[in-house]
């Protein structure tokens, strides 16, 4: 193979480019790791370590051309389908079908483009998951249109809120403020009939799952710092959701 | 009839989850067909009288096990098909009593569903982890031979 023409600068660059993708993206802390290791042993380099936290990645390369590399981490979101997409690469790198080059291409097309599904769409699914939700819970079909406005409402007002404040907890606690008021004021006027269930249906496309699925498989793959930090956020996701609707209800 | 309304809703509510996470086009459906199973098994398991607790526990467990099953076949990260299934199972319900208790002073029950909901959450996490485990110790046995 041609692992000698690859410099390492390039190999750096190449692991830490999929490393950020995948944690910017809502990944795994080990799949992290083991991505990086990985593209750097299929170019052969066997000496690599890195350390991985929410917030930024510590990449290095011992041997005879030693470097160490630091990325910070700003934002982050969930889009699965960037995660897998670089998942598939790293596959391929592995199996030595992709030269380093080509790899790194791939990579920053990847991370320039959004490949989210349009807005609206996501919209319409909150809302549709929550109707859902609601005969999940035993709700009632009568209650089933109320909820999905509000969803539906909730779920769009949030997406543009998080554009302007990048705080996420502020945003979400204001949004279950939003949905507790719809809510109320749906049942006051009649049109739903259980404010328990329509409350409970509605907030569900804010609920933290991604995190609390992550902050599990973290921990249990040793990586202590970030499943602890993981959990956090979830635990403030969930509290922010929380007190938003417990501070309708104390007034209602 | 109840039972055939339960697992529409849950493949539907799974699926459209996958579209907020923005997974593949192509897992969609097989993200609302680990969601409506794992709903599925928590249902049956509740109507058999099971608390709540064991009843999580199962079907965060075969929910991890399918989604391995089905990350293997695909060749796709596992958290793509865990996530949505996991959903369904989150103590919402509780979590949303146990507030509205405090609210209205009701601190002793309030306290009671909280740490169900929490108990809840950590046979989530159990269930993730014990198939997890096994899966571990399948591959390691493989390698061996």
């Amino acid at each position: 193979m041609s692992q000698s023409i690859v410099n390492s600068h390039e190999i750096t660059q190449i692991c830490l480019l999929a490393g950020k993708i995948i944690l910017q993206n809502g990944g795994e802390t080990y799949r992290v790791e083991d991505t990086m290791v990985r593209i750097a042993a299929a170019y052969g380099i066997d000496n690599s370590h890195s350390f991985v936290t929410p917030t930024g990645i510590i990449f290095a390369i011992d041997g005879s051309s030693q470097m160490t590399k630091l990325i910070r981490i700003n934002e982050r979101s969930t889009n699965l389908l960037k995660v897998s997409l670089v998942n598939d690469i790293s596959r391929k790198i592995s199996t030595g079908k992709l030269a380093a080059g080509e790899a790194h291409r791939l990579l920053q097309e990847i991370d320039s483009n959004a490949f989210v599904y349009p807005s609206w769409l996501k919209i319409v699914a909150a809302a549709i998951a929550s109707g859902c939700f609601l005969i999940m819970f035993q709700g009632s079909w009568p209650d089933a249109l109320p909820v999905m406005l509000t969803s539906g409402i909730g779920f769009a007002f949030f997406l543009q809120l998080h554009r302007m404040v990048p705080i996420k907890f502020f945003a979400e606690f204001i949004t279950a403020l939003l949905i507790g008021t719809l809510s109320v004021f749906f049942v006051h006027k009649g049109f739903g009939m259980d404010l328990d269930k329509i409350i409970i249906g509605s907030v569900m496309p804010l609920v933290p799952g991604l995190h609390i699925t992550a902050a599990v498989r973290d921990l249990m793959a040793g990586h202590l710092v970030s499943g602890l930090s993981k959990g956090a956020e979830a635990f403030l996701t969930a509290f922010a959701i929380g007190a938003g609707i417990a501070a309708v209800l104390s007034f209602y | 009839m109840m039972m055939l309304e339960q697992l529409v809703t849950s493949f539907i509510a799974t699926a459209a989850f996958g579209l907020i996470f923005n997974v593949p086009k192509r897992t969609l459906l097989h993200c609302g067909a680990v969601g409506m199973i794992g709903w599925l098994i928590y249902v049956s398991c509740t109507q058999l009288n099971m608390d709540a607790i064991p009843s999580t526990l199962i079907a965060a467990f075969i929910v991890t096990v399918i989604s391995q099953l089905f990350a293997k076949l695909y060749k796709t990260p596992i958290i793509v098909f865990s996530v949505s299934g996991i959903i369904p199972l989150v103590p919402g319900g509780l979590a949303y009593d146990a507030m509205r208790n405090v609210v209205e002073d009701n601190y002793d029950i309030a306290v009671q569903l909280a740490v169900k909901a929490f108990m809840i959450s950590g046979a989530i996490a159990i269930g993730l982890v014990f198939s997890e485990v096994i899966n571990q110790i399948i591959r390691k046995s493989e390698r061996k031979h």
